[in-house]
């Protein structure tokens, strides 16, 4: 594929994504409110929203403000572009190692963490700076168990990994060949996605939703989508690493609304950490369990 | 089509979602608060609506004014009011944002919050029952596709009128901000 060609395959996959992870969000409103005994939205609620958000008037706090959005969009954008979909669908061939998804990824962060200290706003900054200790805390967990798959497969590209798993059937998923680095990995996405015991960077009740304390309208817009992309960016590599990533979409379609479910219902009974228990946590228990993990299968060869 | 019908019909599509996506900041007073709770739980389900709490008035499309004002909340709610981001909206809950309620003889309480901030939809009541509150809220949709919910136009075009009443009320203050000294 000429590289014009791989780039407007790779916005597509963007585009895709947003657009399957509002969908799914937006369903999973409606499996929320009904384990509340509420109807619920409908189920394109999130795209009304979004698309609200931008037809309104967005007061600006500066430049910076205004970059940080664009640069957020930005590189998670670039960093979606390199995720592959199914084993053949994948827009750069040959160029979707993890480790650039860990490093594209902070693109986005970053942005979004210069733009919310440039409001000025006291809660922006401390929702920023809970955002980036939460995210020192589940990377060090999640590292050791793919630095673990990485060594047992031999491969560091998230489609060699998830064709790894697939050759050995379907039992040879990692997240059942090492059932001990699949919880670490459940409990390091939802730190991720920011589901409930560990969502304290965004804390409505204490520090007004933390970095998006100052956005409103088209800003706000924008990291609604932002943030749509970058779900679909996590859940699709746990997908891809640890449930044997998908042979077509359909199969890739279902793994991607179960994983997302789950970790929502298992969300919405939970209360919040306070952000020196979120570090306390993952420091403690998954790192632990990632390391006994690790040391049993690499040294001891103990794999399922 | 001229520019003003193209204007016209992008507000209609805008108002669309605007009237199906409106998020909440409740600026909880007195006791018409207590209504907000069954109307967003499992009763009467305010989110079937695309209704939902918002913690900042950056996100906040309506503002929630549900109870009597006193003189230093109700500086405290035009700030608030003014941070929104347009268009937005006010509902007024009770007598007490109407005529000052059973409150209308304090000397610490306001009695019309219209004369303050423009209110698109009023809810009757000493306490509202929460089917009134639901109702108050049909009717601010239907406000906003009838393009009849425009308080917040009105007060850009009123502005001299409500600084004046909240001057005579309130009196200025002197803030004294040592950032950009």
């Amino acid at each position: 594929m000429s590289i014009g060609l791989s780039i407007i395959a790779g916005l597509g996959v963007a585009l895709f994504g947003f657009v399957l992870q509002t969908s799914v969000a937006g369903l999973n409103r409606k499996v929320v409110a009904r384990l509340q005994k509420r109807y619920g939205p409908k189920w394109y609620q999130e795209f009304i929203d979004i698309f609200k958000l931008l037809s309104k008037r967005a007061t600006s706090h500066g430049w910076i403000f205004d970059f940080g959005v664009i640069m957020a969009l930005g590189g998670i954008i670039a960093t979606a572009m390199f995720m592959p979909i199914t084993n053949n669908l994948l827009a750069f061939e040959g160029f979707d190692n993890f480790f650039i998804f860990v490093y594209l990824i902070a693109v986005g962060m970053l942005g979004m963490a210069m733009s919310a200290s440039g409001s000025g706003n006291p809660l922006a900054s401390i929702g920023v700076m809970r955002a980036l200790t939460t995210m020192l805390a589940y990377e060090v967990p999640f590292m050791v168990i793919v630095l673990t798959i990485i060594n047992l497969t031999g491969e560091s590209s998230v489609s060699a990994i998830a064709q790894a798993q697939q050759l050995g059937g379907d039992f040879n998923w990692f997240i059942i060949a090492l059932p001990i680095g699949g919880v670490v990995a459940v409990l390091s996405l939802m730190g991720m996605l920011g589901k409930k015991p560990f969502e304290t960077y965004i804390a409505p009740a204490e520090i007004a939703s933390g970095p998006m304390v100052e956005y409103g309208g088209k800003q706000l817009g924008m990291l609604f989508i932002m943030h749509e992309i970058t779900v679909f960016i996590e859940v699709s590599l746990f997908v891809h690493l640890f449930l044997g990533g998908a042979e077509n979409i359909i199969i890739f379609l279902v793994k991607y609304v179960a994983v997302y479910t789950f970790v929502n219902l298992i969300s919405y009974v939970n209360g919040r950490f306070k952000i020196d228990q979120v570090v306390v946590f993952f420091y403690k228990w998954p790192l632990l369990l990632a390391v006994i993990q690790a040391v049993m299968a690499i040294y001891l060869g103990l794999v399922i | 089509m001229t520019k003003e019908e193209v204007d016209r019909k992008w507000w209609e599509i805008g108002d669309f979602f605007r009237r199906n996506s409106l998020w909440m900041l409740m600026y909880c007073t007195g006791c018409c608060a207590i209504e907000l709770p069954p109307a967003m739980t499992s009763a009467y389900d305010m989110e079937r609506l695309g209704m939902g709490p918002m913690a900042t008035p950056r996100q906040a499309d309506v503002l929630l004014v549900t109870g009597y004002l006193s003189l230093k909340t109700l500086r405290r709610l035009i700030y608030t009011y003014e941070q929104m981001s347009e268009p937005k909206y006010v509902v007024g809950f009770g007598s007490c944002t109407i005529n000052g309620g059973i409150y209308h003889d304090s000397h610490a309480v306001i009695n019309q919050l219209d004369q303050y901030i423009p209110v698109d939809t009023y809810v009757a009541g000493c306490m509202p029952n929460t089917e009134a509150v639901m109702n108050g809220f049909i009717d601010l949709m239907e406000l906003i596709k009838t393009k009849k919910a425009d308080g917040w136009k009105r007060y850009h075009e009123n502005y001299e009128w409500y600084k004046k009443n909240q001057l005579d009320s309130l009196g200025s203050i002197e803030v004294k901000d040592e950032f950009h000294e």
